[in-house]
């Protein structure tokens, strides 16, 4: 049998349990008539779950733009301080976003999809269940002709195939809810976690490496700064630098260039294929259009 | 003949042009049955396709149970599957 015939057989035979069937088919149709009401109610209330839903998709992008947003300034600050180690580290991480994005963004469309679709079941259904209401009545006044009883046969089949079927709309606009919430709380479990982080908070271990390198960077100055004052015996002040000039004396004796000078900034040009400073800042996208991706208004 | 897409809704159909959905339907157990994706949306695609251009949508108004069923426009060869899988939980 070919899927037309064992599909109409399949909704059929559902719609035979949406109702129960009173004796009095008069009464089969007040039954199913509420049985339209309540259903257009549970639609309604899919339609506004459809809408959260994707509401809840389009924040998490939000966020997921931001921590990407971070991750790329991170890998500038990194760069500056010739970590490239920790560049790689933030752009990679910020290649994971994207996966995810991409994901959410498949996500979002089946949504949207559904909620047109149930949009467009709702406006069907009232329009149905205003015919109908007006449509049993008449039914009922008639029911003794012989006519009149096929009619309400019918009718009450058709009504309930129509009910079985919108049961099945709900049902897959309900399967799409479900799987986007099994992501959504994935992405929620890896920003909490710090997988992908909130990068303004201090247990950020690439923000603590980042911040230790700047710390480092900036002692190591002050360092070299204090030498250069006390190797230059004109300037040194006599007083509370006293006991810092002999410091200096012993210091002095080791090789002036040797591991002790401070490691300068390379002055020459950054290792092919990496990431440069430079190139990041061309790369930053100005609020990309497309909520969904990283890589808006970027060549990569 | 009122043919229902389902999630839809119902569409009458001209008998002239049932042979050529029911071809289709043939190509589409095909694809079911190779477990062909591509193949099945493509003929699920063109089952739909063909009863909204042949069809005249069934007024509000009109109460009628189906003569035809064809599958959500967007169905999945799993999701189908699954819905042919509850007539023969229902007949065992």
């Amino acid at each position: 049998m070919g899927v037309m015939k064992r599909l109409t057989n399949i909704v059929q035979a559902k719609a035979n349990k949406v109702l129960d069937k009173a004796e009095d088919p008069r009464e089969t149709l007040d039954l199913s008539y509420e049985k339209q009401i309540e259903q257009l109610q549970q639609v309604k209330r899919g339609l506004a779950d459809v809408a959260t839903a994707k509401k809840r998709i389009e924040l998490q992008a939000q966020q997921l733009q931001q921590a990407a947003a971070k991750l790329q300034d991170q890998a500038r600050q990194a760069l500056t301080q010739n970590r490239e180690d920790l560049a790689t580290q933030a752009l990679t991480r910020r290649a994971g976003i994207a996966t995810q994005l991409e994901g959410l963004k498949t996500q979002h469309e089946q949504l949207a999809q559904q909620q047109e679709r149930l949009e467009a079941t709702t406006q069907q259904l009232q329009a149905r269940v205003e015919a109908f209401r007006t449509q049993k009545e008449t039914l009922k006044a008639s029911y003794t002709a012989a006519q009149a009883q096929t009619k309400i046969g019918e009718a009450v089949s058709g009504i309930s195939e129509s009910m079985s079927d919108t049961g099945l709309a709900m049902q897959r606009a309900q399967d799409k809810i479900a799987q986007m919430q099994a992501r959504a709380g994935a992405v929620d479990e890896l920003l909490a976690s710090g997988t992908l982080t909130d990068m303004s908070g201090s247990s950020d271990p690439l923000q603590a490496e980042l911040d230790k390198g700047a710390a480092s960077g900036q002692v190591e100055l002050q360092l070299a700064q204090l030498k250069s004052e006390l190797n230059a015996p004109a300037v040194a002040p006599s007083g509370e630098l006293g006991a810092a000039k002999t410091d200096a004396a012993e210091a002095s004796e080791e090789p002036v260039d040797g591991e002790v000078v401070p490691e300068q900034p390379h002055a020459g040009a950054p290792a092919t294929g990496a990431p440069t400073a430079a190139a990041l800042t061309a790369a930053t996208p100005t609020a990309p259009a497309d909520p969904f991706s990283l890589d808006a208004g970027s060549a990569s | 003949m009122i043919v229902r897409i389902l999630t839809e809704g119902q569409f009458e159909v001209d008998q002239s042009q049932i042979a050529s959905l029911e071809d289709l339907d043939r190509q589409l157990v095909a694809a079911l049955d190779a477990g062909d994706e591509p193949r099945f949306h493509d003929v699920l695609n063109r089952l739909v396709g063909k009863v909204r251009s042949e069809g005249t949508p069934v007024s509000a108004d009109r109460f009628v149970p189906s003569d035809l069923t064809v599958p959500p426009e967007n169905a999945s060869l799993d999701e189908l599957r699954e819905l042919l899988a509850s007539e023969e939980a229902r007949e065992s």
